[in-house]
């Protein structure tokens, strides 16, 4: 053992490093973000760039403020959400039926995967015309394709999420003599819940990109249609009052997964 | 008269034989050990005798049931296998849940199963709650709900630290002795084997065979008495005598591919 003299001598251990580990800061993202609404502010006023270009984060508020006023924004706002709810709801369902087929059926899977993945990179808006070649210019054509858009995410994240299962989950309910439907209902489904989350999480994403798209294209109300006519009208303030309003619908639908996510899969 | 027989069973996984030529039988009210070397086909065998795998050639048959049996044949898992979202408790009643037990049997089957186990104060607690030895004790208590002939042990112990492996045993040890049940346990710890079992059968690399059945020299109740700790340390000894080459040459044809 080491006497007083040498222990002094001896160098304390440096510290090297925990790992990369990433911490969690809220307050960063917040500080971030008023940060850069600062910046904009800053530069708009400034600067003198004009509002035609670049209107200052004051001017969108107050636009968004006038229109909400005049309840035009919040119906234009509710028949876009409509259509979203519509078209979602339609290719999510039949997405995870097709998907949990692909995951536990060795016919659907080798079927469903290969059609998948022919179909799945296809920019779904550029089937917009064809769809309203069959349905009409009216709401079918624009539910349609913002279902297709959302089947495919779902679809594909169901089945992964089937496979995530660990075997050895189904092999034992196999082993206390489960049948069939009680196995699905009570180990596959859960256990591929999370992944069919994340798959939500993405197909609501998409839903809301294509209800823009789709309203872009053909139609006269829905945020789509507001925010092309506020460009079309050079509204720039107005233009992005409706980008803020997309922003914040993204956002609410992302809040009401990860609270769905806390609710149901906390186990994880 | 035997629980269960195994006759004449081989397995193969492509080109790959596992087993070849396995017979033997499980006794009432028997522990039977199966020890090996790696890869030598102890688990395969376990599932094939447990029907969760078909196997290439031979037969697996089983005794009848007590009546009071609601699953004849269960497994405690290597892995625990338990359901990260149910709790304790809903773990152990999914075993019960397809069964003709009524919503209110099963809570007392499962209450009296967790007393058995010591558990009983974590019935609600989620897996991710437990240590691994409780893991385990919730798979050995998930399996005993169903009061089965046959239990079915895939290294059930072997994801466990010592010290809980040797309190896990002691519980293992009790539990089995109140039981009708008859044990097929497979294990490569030599030491739980001579601790558990009244036989042991000893597998050659793979494709398994078996090489040897052999009984322990001290009957399982009076394992605990000093006096006959040097009867079973030879048993062991034994064992590993029997498994050392063919563990030696399983370990080099795995590292030589």
């Amino acid at each position: 053992m080491a006497d007083g003299n040498a222990r002094n001598r001896l160098a304390p251990v440096p510290f090297r490093g925990a790992g990369f580990a990433p911490g969690e800061s809220r307050l960063g993202g917040a500080a971030a973000l008023v940060a850069l609404v600062a910046i904009w502010q800053a530069v708009s006023s400034l600067l003198g760039v004009s509002p035609l270009f670049l209107p200052s984060p004051m001017a969108i508020t107050r636009a968004l403020w006038r229109l909400i006023a005049e309840g035009d924004l919040l119906s234009q706002v509710g028949i876009s959400a409509l259509r979203i709810a519509a078209g979602w709801s339609l290719g999510a369902i039949v997405g995870l039926v097709v998907g949990l087929a692909m995951g536990l059926f060795t016919f659907a899977r080798a079927a469903g995967f290969a059609i998948v993945s022919a179909l799945f990179p296809i920019p779904k808006i550029a089937l917009l015309p064809l769809m309203i070649l069959w349905f009409g210019i009216g709401e079918p054509s624009k539910i349609a394709t913002i279902a297709l858009g959302v089947f495919f995410p779902t679809a594909i994240s169901a089945a992964s999420g089937v496979d995530s299962v660990p075997r050895n989950l189904i092999r034992m309910a196999q082993s206390f003599g489960l049948p069939f439907a009680d196995i699905v209902r009570k180990v596959v489904l859960p256990g591929a819940f999370p992944s069919i989350l994340a798959g939500f999480r993405i197909s609501t994403s998409i839903a809301l990109l294509l209800v823009v798209s789709a309203e872009m294209v053909g139609a006269e109300k829905g945020i789509g249609a507001f925010v092309l006519q506020a460009g079309n009208l050079m509204q720039t303030d107005q233009l992005l009052a409706g980008v803020v309003v997309l922003s914040l619908m993204g956002l609410a639908v992302a809040r009401a997964i990860a609270a769905l996510e806390r609710r149901f899969a906390s186990w994880r | 008269m035997a629980r269960l027989v195994v006759d004449n069973v081989s397995h193969r996984f492509g080109d790959l034989d596992v087993l070849a030529d396995v017979s033997f039988e499980l006794g009432a009210n028997e522990i039977l050990a199966i020890v090996g070397p790696s890869g030598c086909g102890k688990s395969t065998l376990l599932s094939i005798a447990g029907g969760l795998l078909a196997s290439t050639q031979g037969a697996v048959r089983i005794g009848d049931a007590p009546a009071t049996s609601l699953n004849p044949l269960t497994f405690v898992f290597q892995d625990f296998a338990l359901l990260p979202w149910r709790t304790v408790a809903g773990n152990i009643a999914l075993a019960l849940e397809h069964t003709r037990l009524g919503q209110r049997e099963i809570e007392a089957a499962v209450a009296d199963v967790l007393a058995r186990t010591g558990l009983a104060d974590f019935a609600s607690a989620l897996p991710k709650q437990l240590s691994g030895g409780m893991r385990q004790r919730v798979g050995l208590a998930r399996a005993l709900a169903v009061r089965p002939a046959i239990l079915l042990m895939d290294e059930p112990l072997s994801a466990l630290d010592s010290q809980t492996r040797d309190l896990l045993m002691e519980d293992l040890e009790r539990l089995l002795e109140q039981g009708n049940m008859s044990v097929l346990y497979v294990t490569h710890n030599l030491d739980e084997a001579a601790r558990l079992a009244d036989r042991a059968i000893v597998f050659s690399r793979r494709p398994g065979r078996i090489r040897a059945i052999s009984s322990a020299p001290v009957a399982r109740e009076k394992r605990a008495d000093p006096a006959h700790a040097e009867a079973i340390a030879r048993w062991r000894a034994e064992l590993w005598s029997m498994i050392r080459d063919e563990a030696q040459a399983a370990d080099r044809e795995t590292i030589d591919g």
